[in-house]
């Protein structure tokens, strides 16, 4: 819920220092009391960087509206109004990637799961946004053993950024058809384990949620409508 | 009674069928095993016998297969999988990978099976425990061992309660000491009246456990008979299939011509080594 309503109000807010209030108060803040700022920081940005370094470029040398020139090599211009810009959208993705980050990071997938069965969800709604979460680090898992067993037989994948990217492609395809055939032996492990039996599962038991954590998600979903508000009426032009 | 009668089968888009006019009945309480070399049929057998095929791995089918008398084919996977369990040799791919622990990856069928929490809760310290996995309830199931998985695996499919139970190497990543808890709860387990189908290589497990031993040779029954005959047979060798420990320290004795007290010292020692836990 929080990551959601973090994400949405990035969205929103535009400008400097509100989204770095968010960032601040909602992602950091929380992310420091559960101990996974260095972490949390470290896949954040790897997260985004690909994004980043596109919206720098695209902003900072060909901002439409842009006057102010920082730098000028050859006919691509800096501008300082594409410079401003391309930080307020870096600010929003950092908020965005750091809510989505934390939820990663601050929550169980069996916990998530069940939480959404005793909810009503459906158990093969709830396996499916759960395995989702979890492909990636198997697969992450998956390619590093490949890529030590196609080391242990003379492919150079280490050094320089070429023998880096040589190095990759013997891997995509062992990990992709791997996780493919995975995947049907694993279905068929679900299946004779009544998976798809329909109708309610039994639940051992629910994650524990406490009055100050219900108080806390019915605020997030109470401030959405009145950020939306406040925005309508541009009674935050304040913040940027 | 787990009954395949007349079974050939295919899988889509193959040229010719893996599996040609097999035909097994498993009593209740009977443990059957399967050898044979690599692609013999094995793996193919029992995923007819689970119901899998073709169920969920498509290809065709031709024959029956008869759960105490009964057409299995109108079954839904899902009631079949209450009455049939089976269990593949890669441990990795059996775990639900939704559960935290252990213990609730133990409890994932029976929760499946929508049974009330009490009787979950009975199955599963049951099966941790017939498992020796009692003291990993706690422990994050990928966090496991290979060995240590596939114990966890089969205890989720022994906390099911399956009438027939269909096993694909079990065994594969365990060592001698999982083995042999695997095989004093399939023990157990005929001795409750569960009809056992096991594909094995391991010759000494099957010696151990089973009642009756199949061979397969390119999808056809080769050797059928009782396990301390086919197990002996000269010809299994020729199917690759490795003679167990005992049977091949019994051939060594004769060829050293050991006088008759000693051979008889020697089976009565190796009757021991082969009698079920």
């Amino acid at each position: 819920m929080a990551a959601l309503v973090v994400t949405l109000a990035a969205i929103m807010l535009s400008g400097v220092v509100a989204p770095l209030l968010l960032i601040g108060v909602a992602v950091l803040l929380p992310a420091a009391v559960a101990g996974v700022v260095r972490e949390l920081s470290r896949i954040a940005l790897l997260l985004s960087l690909p994004l980043a370094i596109s919206v720098v470029l695209v902003n900072v040398f060909f901002f439409p509206a842009g006057e102010t020139v920082l730098l000028r090599i050859g006919p691509i211009v800096a501008t300082a109004e594409g410079l401003r810009f391309a930080v307020e959208i870096l600010l929003r993705l950092a908020a965005i990637s750091g809510a989505i980050v934390l939820f990663y990071l601050s929550t169980r997938p069996g916990d998530l799961v069940i939480d959404l069965e005793a909810r009503g969800v459906s158990p093969r709604l709830a396996f499916v946004a759960n395995a989702s979460v979890q492909t990636v680090p198997t697969m992450v898992e998956r390619a590093a053993d490949i890529a030590a067993a196609q080391r242990a037989r003379g492919l150079d994948s280490e050094g320089s950024p070429w023998a880096r990217v040589r190095g990759l492609l013997p891997l995509v395809a062992p990990v992709v058809l791997g996780s493919i055939a995975e995947v049907e032996e694993r279905t068929m492990a679900l299946e004779a384990r009544a998976f798809t039996r329909p109708g309610r599962r039994t639940l051992l038991w629910r994650p524990a949620d406490s009055r100050g954590q219900a108080v806390a998600r019915w605020l997030l979903v109470a401030a959405l409508p009145l950020l939306i508000g406040l925005r309508a009426a541009g009674w935050l032009a304040w913040l940027g | 009674m787990l009954e395949l009668d007349g079974i050939t089968y295919r899988y889509a888009g193959a040229p010719r069928p893996s599996m040609h006019e097999v035909s097994l009945t498993l009593a209740d309480g009977e443990v059957v095993g399967i050898v044979g070399a690599s692609e013999a049929g094995k793996s193919t057998l029992c995923l007819v016998a689970a119901g899998l095929a073709p169920r969920t791995v498509g290809g065709s089918l031709s024959g029956r297969v008869l759960l105490d008398g009964h057409d299995a084919a109108p079954l839904a996977m899902h009631q079949l999988a209450e009455r049939v369990g089976i269990c593949f040799a890669n441990p990795a791919t059996q775990l639900s990978r939704v559960t935290a622990t252990v213990y609730e990856e133990v409890a994932f069928g029976p929760m499946n099976l929508g049974l009330p929490r009490g009787e979950i809760i009975d199955r599963t310290g049951a099966a941790l425990e017939a498992l020796g996995v009692a003291d990993l309830a706690e422990r994050e199931p990928a966090r496991l061992s290979g060995g240590q998985q596939q114990l966890v695996a089969v205890a989720g499919l022994l906390a099911m309660h399956p009438q027939h139970l269909v096993l694909d190497e079990p065994t594969a990543q365990l060592d001698p000491a999982g083995t042999q808890l695997v095989a004093e709860a399939l023990a157990r387990l005929a001795a409750d009246g569960a009809s056992i189908l096991i594909a094995e290589q391991k010759t000494d497990l099957l010696a151990q456990i089973c009642t009756r031993i199949v061979a397969l040779e390119a999808g056809r029954i080769a050797l059928e008979g009782a396990a301390a005959d086919v197990l002996a047979d000269e010809r299994l060798t020729g199917l690759g299939v490795a003679l167990p420990g005992s049977v091949r320290i019994r051939r060594l004795a004769e060829a050293a011509s050991l006088g008759s007290p000693q051979r008889d010292k020697l089976a009565t020692a190796l009757a021991t080594l082969d009698a079920p836990a």
